[in-house]
């Protein structure tokens, strides 16, 4: 079969739609995310995100529907791993680490009472993107949309608290607010991204193309746009990669995303400085 | 009779239970250019944090602008410069004029490129902020803090390790802008010969308010000559009455 040929399938044009899409929103919420040190919360999400499946499996929900009733409870969860990050007592990365214990704990011990779904919900665990559904793909183009338009609206806000949270918060932004905007955004990108990369691999869409990107030394609002064009370039290369080798696309994403980041480190060294 | 600018009335904050500011109230006018200062670990810049929101007191009241601080919402009307600021590593991806224009809400290029002239900084607008020295980045935090032309700055030992020769541009800037254009400035330092030459008063601060009021009181006060010990209050009073004859 060519090339060409793979793009008659709807399965496959679902898949790039919501890959592309999935890519933009996780990049540009990795730039502020890695740039904060909260690169490990895509982890905790994940974790939380197994969990969530496993539980919402296990309530007997449709696997159409499966991402759809996860969100919430992966939604809430990021506004848990906020809160215990603002409390004096538990450091941020430990923070992420408690709620994402909890997320993988109750994951295995939902799994263990029913043998029924656990290669179901193994599946999340590597994820299948040409398994997209229809409502998937429509809820990534809706998230794509609230992403866009709310980096869109409030970048300067989303900007002076990723330079300086303090700072900010003398200019009037009110931080705890695009705090919990970040988080509730990053969690609906770690559920969608579940399915394109896989649980395991989550972290890897969120924190690869922001570093490929920061690289490269360029403004605030050009590495953004770089993340996305490596984010996007990194899904159209997985997944025509995995088609073609008939590889899983969730490995080969992220292998393209490291490739584009050694790539451009390597590139970098070898290529005079512009000063 | 001038309006208040700041308000802070009673003030006590605690930290893990401690009290590291203890009820202490003083007013700061339009126009005026207080000098806070005392030894490490006095409460000078959670002082400063409480009066910006950043920090909450455990008790009593700020004004700022007339307005209590929880309802206060004219944030342009301040601009702050703190000690550090935590993004500043190589590595940040931010050029200057995205770092300035965070002062102002909107795009305003014709305020950045007046605010990059006044800095002296125009020909570093591209550069990455990472890439300036530690003065060049003092220099264009000054312009964030500047460019909305705020009613009141507030700095927070703003020239520490900075080398005296910009140190000393960035002291006759901000005097500057003091008495030709009415702005009110607070200047947190421990630096009290760095008081003495700028600040028209003085706030001494040691956990509690041990003084407050003008230079003139100040040098002219016994209980001072015996807090301070009278060669170290001489050397302060000094300063101050070098650059008053000066101007």
């Amino acid at each position: 079969m060519g090339l060409a040929e793979i793009f008659n399938y709807e399965f496959v044009q679902r898949a790039f739609a919501a890959g592309i899409l999935i890519a933009i929103v996780s990049s540009i919420l990795g730039v502020f995310l890695v740039l904060r040190r909260f690169s490990l919360i895509g982890d905790g999400l994940a974790h939380i995100t197994f969990g969530s499946v496993a539980f919402v499996m296990f309530l007997g929900v449709s696997p159409l529907y499966i991402t759809l009733a996860a969100l919430p409870i992966v939604m809430a969860s990021s506004l848990a791993i906020l809160k215990l990050t603002h409390s004096k007592r538990i450091q941020g990365d430990a923070a992420i680490g408690v709620v994402s214990s909890v997320g993988i704990a109750a994951g295995i011990i939902l799994a263990s009472l029913s043998n029924g779904y656990n290669i179901d919900l193994f599946s999340y665990l590597f994820g299948n993107i040409l398994t997209v559904t229809r409502i998937e793909l429509i809820l990534s183009f809706i998230v794509f949309l609230t992403v866009t338009a709310i980096v869109i609206i409030f970048y300067n806000d989303f900007f002076a608290v990723t330079f300086d949270e303090e700072l900010a918060r003398t200019m009037g932004i009110k931080t705890r607010r695009i705090n919990a905007i970040l988080f509730l955004l990053t969690a609906v990108a770690a559920v969608l991204a579940m399915k394109v990369a896989g649980i395991m691999l989550v972290s890897a869409m969120l924190i690869l193309p922001p570093l490929t990107a920061l690289q490269l030394s360029l403004s605030f609002r050009m590495t953004i746009i770089t993340a996305v064009f490596f984010s996007i370039l990194s899904v159209i290369c997985g997944i025509i990669t995995a088609f073609l080798l008939n590889l899983p696309a969730g490995g080969t994403i992220v292998i393209s995303n490291i490739g584009f980041l050694l790539f451009i480190s390597g590139a970098k060294k070898i290529l005079p400085s512009k000063r | 009779m001038s309006e208040n600018i700041i308000n802070v009335d009673h003030l006590t904050f605690c930290y893990n239970g401690m009290e590291v500011i203890s009820n202490i109230s003083f007013a700061v006018k339009k126009g005026d250019y207080l000098g806070i200062a005392g030894p490490n670990g006095s409460g000078k810049s959670t002082l400063i944090k409480n009066i910006l929101g950043i920090l909450q007191p455990k008790k009593g009241t700020i004004t700022v602008f007339g307005q209590p601080l929880t309802s206060f919402n004219q944030w342009n009307k301040i601009g702050y410069l703190p000690q550090r600021i935590n993004a500043l590593n190589n590595h940040f991806p931010s050029t200057v004029e995205e770092i300035v224009q965070l002062g102002v809400t909107k795009r305003n290029p014709t305020a950045l490129k007046r605010t990059l002239e006044l800095m002296g900084i125009a020909h570093l607008s591209t550069r990455m902020i990472g890439e300036l020295s530690y003065g060049e980045q003092q220099r264009i935090m000054l312009a964030r803090a500047l460019i909305s032309q705020p009613d009141l700055l507030i700095f927070d030992e703003p020239t520490t390790a900075l080398d005296p020769e910009t140190r000393d541009i960035f002291y006759s800037l901000t005097g500057e802008m003091n008495r030709k254009s009415g702005t009110t400035i607070v200047l947190v330092t421990h630096d009290t010969s760095i008081i003495g030459q700028y600040a028209r008063n003085l706030l001494y601060l040691d956990k509690k308010l041990i003084f407050f009021g003008t230079f003139e009181n100040f040098c002219a006060s016994p209980d001072m000559a015996g807090f301070f010990g009278l060669t170290s209050q001489h050397m302060i009073c000094h300063q101050h009455e070098k650059t008053e004859n000066n101007i």
